[in-house]
């Protein structure tokens, strides 16, 4: 049980914090036909789409109120509203999700009333959605963000079990769940995948999986999210007979969820290493009344050998790791399931998970932070996002990229973390690292006696290379 | 920054746009509108000083999702590539304790990493609650020794663009004569050549192009006291005031750093671009026009005809497979035009160009360059790009990175031309990257595979059925 330190220091050095607005963001782009509109100046959305899209390789949808001299000091309803218009007309969007950035948060908007009065205004528009959240970037960080948006769009789309004519189990097999942040589109596609196998049917809140994975389309353009669920999904969630939440981030949301609906629901902290999907797959499998499939038993069979491989390299090794909290608990839990230590462990904000995370203590902080104690401590590699590379320079380090953003890599949105094929090419990819930093080699020793003198250090055949 | 202040500002009697009644300051349209804030101008105008401590006073959307993204490259310190923030938590913000923060912030920045300088820039919470981060400024610099430089651009001050100017507006104010430029190293010396002191304005040394230009500089015996601010040291910055004559390099980000530096130093300045082998040698020329060195103007001609014709010579198999290619542009300002020119040197076919943040004198060297039918493209939202690359049978978009995916997702060759790129286009010999850059993607034979259908797709036509569904 980790002891969390509180931030010290004045001044962020090389931040590892990313803002509430750009997490909402994210998690309305897996929404069908949604367009996200912060509401802020220009510049939050304008950093958060070149973040997001640099990570997906994907054009982002974002727009924003544009908030200006004017209307940060006389208020800001009116962009609000004109902006809400403008969208509606452009594109037509099933859904406007509204995170309220940390700008109109210390102005005190009063978002509600000014969407009132653009439903008085604008009734033809009344069947678009709009969701907004309030998401501040003085609080939080990008998996809060997240968490917000999703409850948000649990408490505003979703229809109480009194109020319609819903029932848990009405749809047998259909079974909600809510993704965490800490998702990538490609364990969302495994999970997908998995409850197929079992005779599932998912409904994913939200289904980045369908939205961002990165895949054409026969149109040549889109101003909308092409795939995510549907909003007309939301009013079903009432109909299954089962909700996973993946996530501590989303149990906030779970219990809206099931306020809202009474569907049993189950949570899991993570669902990387054997014993996590062993839990996913028994509970599966409770659910459906099917038994586990054969072709994952062979995977899991494939998991433990890879232990087997690999325990070698990954035991004892020291880990440093900086991610928002639900994935740092995540990669703490499963490494230390193979022997590892974590030695360095770094989170933007603080949650109720982080306690939880297996090591000494967790540091709320940044990547100067990661740094030292990585240094101090003596770690051997190094697990975080792309602004770590620098750092990992700077250390000497190997580092293996995770969360948000990985800009200077192809395809990171992509890797597969969880299930037992995924946590299998993790171990390799890991152990693979640590090979070739060989931190095991022995400083040759040379006798005082010895017959050896003169010659070049493992380097002769330079110069052959260099001639040719 | 008060609101008087802002109109001042986006006043700029060197900017042509200034006369018209529809200016490129325009305030933006909630809903639809794209691009960056004051903030975000004034930092990527700024950044490039690569021995300065840059802390963004704010929460942390502004520093979080923004620090070292750009392109621009340094040979010496890496100071600038670290993100700083005073990282404002809704405490400070409803104590009132950001000001302590940032004095506190300011004082670890130098204790930590010993940088030439601190520049804060204000963002919009700290602008909105009153933090009065000129007078924090002032105060840390004067407790510890070191010029800490208030950027006042909060993001709702307005666009990009008048961040930039902010950007440029503050250096003018608080760096720029404040420090005589070193005497000439005597190595580096010649006998026979004149050293005259030069500086390029709003050149960012994009992953680091200009030191494709600099050496032709220096054989020149231009000595380039600052480049703003690509590559750029604080002390360099400190001494702008001495040049004999200015380059403009991006038409209107920091025009008017131009301008005052002409107004209270008299130092002549000149537009230009180091994009095409054409404007390269025109950019040459002009500085020695302008500082009137005979000798210099004798020296930059031989320069420029050596020069051209070796790359002319380099180019030539490349310009055989670029010959006759149709490029569609989209891109802002001076480039608009500028980059025309260097496609045209590699025997390429420019059939449109966007101009939607260029001046009436950027459309006048547009219809110089391509004839009076030239179509220009104002809108730029990626359906109308699209529809004109289909319209004008173009082979390929150019643009900045915001439309990559825009080009890729309609499965279009691509080129992008801005600022986050990894590739250094600029002088002479960035053309041969240029056109090795167009020919990978124009010649590459993923084209025909992402666009043909799977082999069992038939098309749903009259007289066909649709395929039966398997199950």
């Amino acid at each position: 049980m980790a002891r969390v330190i509180k931030r010290s220091k004045a001044l962020s050095v090389s931040p590892l914090k990313s803002g509430q607005p750009v997490g909402a963001s994210l998690a309305f782009m897996g929404i069908h036909r949604a367009m996200p509109m912060l509401h802020g100046a220009q510049g939050c959305s304008a950093f958060g789409k070149i973040f997001l899209v640099r990570h997906f390789r994907e054009p982002i949808p974002l727009q924003t109120t544009a908030m200006d001299y004017q209307s940060s000091i006389m208020g800001a309803d009116d962009n609000i509203i004109e902006g809400l218009k403008v969208i509606c007309e452009k594109h037509k969007p099933d859904l406007i999700g509204l995170p309220v950035t940390g700008l109109p948060e210390t102005q005190g908007a009063d978002v509600k009333e000014a969407i009132k009065r653009f439903r008085e205004r604008y009734p033809e528009y009344n069947g678009v959605k709009v969701v907004p959240v309030s998401t501040p970037d003085f609080k939080g960080c990008m998996e809060t963000g997240f968490a917000a948006a999703v409850e948000a769009m649990v408490t505003q789309l979703v229809p109480e079990c009194a109020a319609r004519d819903s029932r848990s189990g009405r749809r047998p097999q259909q079974i909600n769940v809510l993704a965490a942040s800490f998702l990538t589109p490609g364990d969302v596609a495994w999970l997908k995948e998995t409850l197929a196998l079992f005779d599932l049917y998912p409904v994913v809140i939200p289904d980045l999986a369908d939205s961002l994975d990165g895949h054409l389309v026969d149109e040549d353009f889109s101003p909308l999210p092409v795939g995510g669920t549907p909003v007309s999904g939301f009013t079903r969630l009432g109909d299954a007979a089962a909700s996973l939440v993946i996530g501590p981030s989303l149990f906030r949301a779970a219990d809206m969820l099931k306020e809202r609906t009474g569907v049993p629901d189950y949570r899991f902290d993570h669902l990387m290493g054997l014993e996590a999907v062993d839990e996913l797959l028994v509970t599966l499998a409770a659910i459906s009344g099917n038994p586990v499939p054969e072709c994952l038993q062979r995977r899991r069979a494939q998991l433990q050998d890879a232990m087997l491989d690999t325990h070698f390299m990954l035991g004892q090794a020291r880990f440093a790791i900086a991610a928002d909290p639900d994935l740092l608990n995540a990669l703490g839990q499963f490494l230390i399931g193979m022997g590892a230590e974590l030695v360095a462990a770094v989170a933007p904000d603080h949650t109720p998970v982080l306690e939880h995370v297996p090591a000494k203590e967790v540091k709320i902080g940044d990547l100067e932070d990661l740094e030292h104690i990585a240094r101090d401590r003596s770690a051997n590699i190094l697990m975080g996002n792309s602004h770590v590379a620098a750092s990992a320079a700077r250390l000497g380090l190997p580092l293996m990229r995770a969360g948000f953003p990985q800009y200077d890599r192809v395809g990171g949105y992509q890797r597969n973390w969880i299930g037992y094929r995924g946590a299998r090419q993790t171990l390799f990819d890991l152990a693979n690292i640590l090979l070739k930093s060989n931190r095991h080699e022995i400083k040759p020793y040379r006798s005082i006696y010895a017959q050896k003198s003169r010659e070049a250090s493992g380097n002769e055949f330079a110069a052959v290379f260099e001639s040719g | 920054m008060k609101a008087n202040d802002i109109v001042e500002l986006l006043d700029e009697p060197a900017c042509v746009h200034n006369k018209k009644s529809k200016s490129g300051c325009a305030r933006p349209t909630p809903g639809a509108t794209a691009g960056g804030c004051a903030f975000d101008g004034a930092q990527i105008a700024l950044l490039p000083i690569a021995d300065v401590a840059h802390i963004v006073h704010g929460s942390i959307a502004c520093a979080g999702s923004s620090w070292d993204n750009r392109g621009t490259r340094s040979s010496g310190p890496t100071l600038y590539r670290l993100g700083m923030t005073t990282d404002l938590t809704e405490q400070d913000i409803i104590m009132g304790r950001g000001e302590k923060r940032l004095f506190h912030s300011i004082k670890q920045a130098i204790d930590d990493y010993r940088p030439a300088a601190v520049f804060v820039y204000n963002t919009c919470v700290p602008a909105l609650i009153g933090d009065d981060i000129e007078a924090v400024c002032k105060a840390a610099g004067e407790r510890w020794g070191v010029p800490v430089v208030p950027v006042d651009a909060a993001g709702f001050y307005g666009t990009k663009n008048l961040g930039n100017r902010i950007a440029g507006e503050t250096m003018v104010k608080y760096v720029v004569g404040r420090r005589e430029p070193d005497p000439l190293p005597p190595e580096a010396q010649r006998p026979g050549i004149k050293v005259h002191d030069i500086n390029l304005i709003a050149e960012y040394n994009i992953a680091g192009e200009f030191w494709h230009v600099l050496p032709l500089l220096d054989e020149l015996g231009l000595r380039v006291l600052c480049t703003l601010s690509g590559d750029a040291r604080f002390r360099e910055v400190q001494t702008m005031h001495r040049a004999e004559a200015n380059m403009m390099v991006c038409s209107k980000a920091m025009i008017n750093v131009a301008r005052k530096l002409q107004e209270q130093y008299g130092t002549p300045w000149f537009e230009g671009s180091f994009y095409g082998v054409a404007d390269t040698s025109r950019a040459l020329r002009n500085f020695a026009r302008v500082i009137g060195d005979p000798d210099l103007i004798e020296r930059t001609d031989t320069l420029i005809l050596r020069e051209e014709a070796l790359i002319q010579a380099r180019l030539e198999p490349w310009c055989k497979r670029l010959q006759g290619k149709r490029a569609l542009l989209y891109t802002g300002g001076v480039k608009s035009w500028s980059v025309i020119s260097a496609l045209q040197d590699l025997g390429m076919e420019v059939v449109a160009t966007g101009t939607r943040k260029s001046t009436e004198e950027d459309k006048a060297r547009i219809r110089e360059l391509m004839g009076e039918h030239v179509r220009m493209i104002e809108d730029g939202n990626p359906r109308a790009l699209l529809d004109a690359v289909k319209e004008y049978r173009a082979d390929i978009l150019i643009a900045g990175g915001r439309n990559m995916y825009t080009a890729l997702k309609a499965r279009l060759p691509f080129l992008d031309i801005n600022q986050e790129r990894e590739f250094g286009y600029a002088g002479y010999q960035g053309m041969l990257e240029l056109a090795r850059q167009l020919t990978l993607t124009l010649e590459s034979p993923i084209w025909d595979a992402v666009r043909r259908p799977a082999p069992w797709f038939v098309p749903h036509g009259p007289g066909r059925r649709p395929v039966a569904g398997g199950g």
